[in-house]
């Protein structure tokens, strides 16, 4: 079986479809002749055809709006926003239209759109290009936010995101685009949505993260084992709806959680997690929930963005504080 | 030394002028006084709705209502040149359009009196909704179009936009790219002379609206939004050219919002009396009726009747939108997902509970 980057696997996630479903047209800058800035959909024209592969115009609102339009006349577009820095535009789209169209005509339109966008830093990118403004789409009803921590995950939550009903934001981590490469069948099954993946079980604490800050959290988990810490790591995945049943579960067994994210803190994600752990788990916890996030600045420019990047000695230490909470 | 490099033109068309005289002769298509007549009927039917709307809304039976005073034969010739199969979506002004395709006056009057299901048009099933965030839906309406042309279908995608909304991003962007693909969608554009209490001339230089169009590369025209027969004559054609292959165009129709923005805007704040007064001697209603008249296709006795049946239709309307309770609380949950998340149960469940207390 291939070993794919996760760039890869979104583009064989996405050449699955199309080639299963005429629906499925895939739309956005420079995703035609050139494949993409970052060749997520490198091929795609040529197999499929122009009509298929749309190299829009430069223009964000355009490209959510249409994608809405083509969605509720019953195609699945898959629209690419090239990063996550330009979707802004595209955000009145999403909030008052892509997820209200199902509510507001009780059924009769609907609204499967997928939105694709690079989302993260790390990768010494040019301003605008590196931040991670999830939580802002967390925050509309209607949406589903996913974001994958692995080639596997790309593949499998890329095609559930395409056949879901629903709009669905698709936050790919830019950094991971093509740092790792993960054995991935291409048999066109998704995997569920609105689920966390618990990637591994562990009995001293729960690390709570998604994209690429699992990276990170797995390495800072491997490190805390070697001094007998185990760790329990859940990749959330599916941002919203938000699966805290999972969370809590892992928490009632460990008592300590820790939320990883690189996106600033204040009304981060993470925010609402422990907000929920402190409602339904309070009793459970045998320490503080400690966050270890992005600050609340601007993203820096490249320079300083490993300075602003959680890394594994501040997951270890926050890990280590839970521990030794008295 | 400079050369011209491009030229273009703005046409303009009338058929009946303000006094409702023939400008020129009908069209093909628009001689026969039934045709005619069906025309006029939308736009009174149209006006004795809005009318009692406003009054629903005076007296707390209807929430804020955005009456299309005045610009009734906009939405007349729209619905009249479009096919059972297009796809209309429109803005919070095009009652007479919707009510041609079918749209009910109840499920408008349910839309304005705070009811989802007054956006679930039991007859034209692919419309859209009524759009509030102005000149957002354009960019759907090349969306929808581009999903008729990649099925190859012989239908058309029609959004009706005000003037304000021609000032924004969303509209160029959405002509842009439907003069790039070809895509078969008209944009008409109710020209009504105020967003709110902001004038046309305060909203853009450009010396008309249509001109708009000649930047993405597609035909922008005007028409005197205030004749039927021009605005259903002009967009037909452009329907008619969109479902032919030759792609996008736009037509500006001129007309003139006689009331408030909406029932919650008073517009006496910010307009000259004296122009309203003088907007209302070019009403469309009156001007067909006037032609007609004298060309003997209509009578006193026909008058009184459509008023009567208009009138009765919606008193009827009124009727079902007043008895039709509303849903209950938990249905905010129904249509948000096509199966609600599991982590939205325990919300939609105390909801629930909630009003059955």
């Amino acid at each position: 079986m291939p070993e794919l980057t996760l760039i890869e696997a979104v583009n064989r996630a996405l050449v699955h479809e199309m080639a299963a479903d005429p629906s499925v047209v895939v739309l956005g800058e420079d995703v035609g002749v050139n494949g993409g800035v970052f060749r997520a959909t490198a091929g795609l024209a040529q197999r499929f055809g122009a009509e298929r592969v749309l190299d829009t115009p430069l223009s964000e609102t355009l490209i959510a709006g249409m994608a809405i339009g083509m969605a509720a006349e019953g195609l699945r577009p898959v629209a690419e926003i090239q990063f996550m820095g330009f979707i802004y535009p595209a955000l009145d789209q999403l909030l008052n239209h892509a997820t209200r169209l199902r509510n507001r005509t009780r059924g009769r339109l609907t609204c499967p759109l997928v939105l694709r966008t690079p989302h993260g830093g790390g990768i010494h990118a040019p301003e605008h290009h590196s931040e991670s403004t999830e939580a802002l789409f967390t925050h509309i009803p209607g949406l589903r936010v996913l974001i994958p921590s692995s080639p596997a995950r790309a593949y499998g939550l890329l095609l559930a995101a395409i056949r879901d009903p629903d709009p669905v934001l698709f936050l790919e981590p830019t950094r991971l685009y093509r740092m790792v490469r993960e054995v991935v069948e291409d048999d066109g099954s998704a995997l569920p949505l609105d689920t966390c993946f618990v990637l591994r079980e562990g009995p001293d604490v729960t690390l709570v993260s998604w994209g690429a800050m699992l990276h990170e959290t797995l390495a800072a988990a491997d490190a805390l084992s070697e001094h007998g810490i185990g760790c329990e790591v859940i990749d959330v995945a599916t941002l919203k709806p938000l699966d805290i049943d999972t969370i809590l579960g892992s928490v009632m067994k460990t008592g300590r959680l820790v939320i990883i994210h690189e996106a600033g803190r204040s009304g981060g994600l993470g925010a609402e997690i422990a907000a929920q752990i402190g409602e339904r788990g309070l009793l459970s916890l045998q320490a503080p929930i400690e966050r270890v996030t992005g600050y609340d600045t601007i993203m820096p420019l490249y320079r300083l963005e490993k300075a602003y990047l959680p890394d594994v000695a501040r997951i270890a230490a926050a890990v280590k504080k839970t521990l030794e909470f008295q | 030394m400079q050369q011209s490099v491009a030229h273009f033109e703005i046409a303009y068309t009338q058929f009946l002028d303000e006094a409702g005289r023939t400008v020129q002769g009908f069209p093909e298509g628009l001689r026969d006084p039934a045709t005619l007549r069906a025309l006029y009927e939308v736009m009174v039917r149209t006006r004795t709705f809005d009318k009692k709307a406003i009054a629903l809304q005076r007296t707390g039976q209807l929430g804020t209502f955005a009456s299309s005073l005045g610009q009734e034969a906009i939405g007349a010739g729209v619905g009249a040149a479009m096919r059972p199969e297009d796809v209309l979506l429109p803005s919070y002004r095009d009652y007479a359009a919707q009510f041609s395709r079918g749209v009910t006056m109840t499920e408008v009057l349910l839309y304005w009196g705070g009811d989802e299901r007054g956006m679930d048009y039991e007859k034209p099933r692919r419309d859209f909704p009524i759009c509030v965030p102005v000149a957002s839906h354009t960019c759907h309406a090349a969306g929808v179009a581009f999903a008729m042309k990649y099925r190859g279908e012989a239908r058309v995608a029609v959004s009706i936009l005000g003037d304000g909304a021609t000032s924004k991003g969303d509209f160029y962007e959405a002509m842009n790219a439907a003069g790039v693909w070809c895509l078969p969608v008209v944009f008409v554009v109710n020209n009504n002379q105020w967003a709110i209490s902001v004038s046309r001339r305060a909203q853009t230089a450009a010396e008309t609206l249509a001109q708009k169009a000649i930047a993405a590369g597609i035909p922008g025209e005007q028409v005197d939004g205030n004749d039927v027969v021009a605005v259903r004559e002009r967009v037909g054609v452009a329907i008619e050219r969109a479902r032919a292959g030759q792609g996008a165009s736009l037509v500006e129709c001129l007309s003139y919002r006689l009331g408030d923005h909406t029932t919650a805007d008073d517009a006496s704040r910010y307009r000259d009396p004296a122009e309203v007064e003088a907007a209302g001697r070019r009403d469309p209603i009156e001007r067909l009726r006037g032609y007609l008249l004298r060309a003997g296709h209509w009578s006193t006795a026909d008058e009184e009747r459509l008023l009567a049946h208009a009138a009765a239709e919606v008193d009827l309307a009124v009727t079902g939108y007043l008895a039709l309770p509303a849903l209950p609380p938990e249905s905010m949950f129904e249509h948000l997902y096509a199966s609600l998340p599991q982590s939205l149960e325990e919300q939609r469940r105390a909801v629930a509970a909630a009003s059955d207390a």
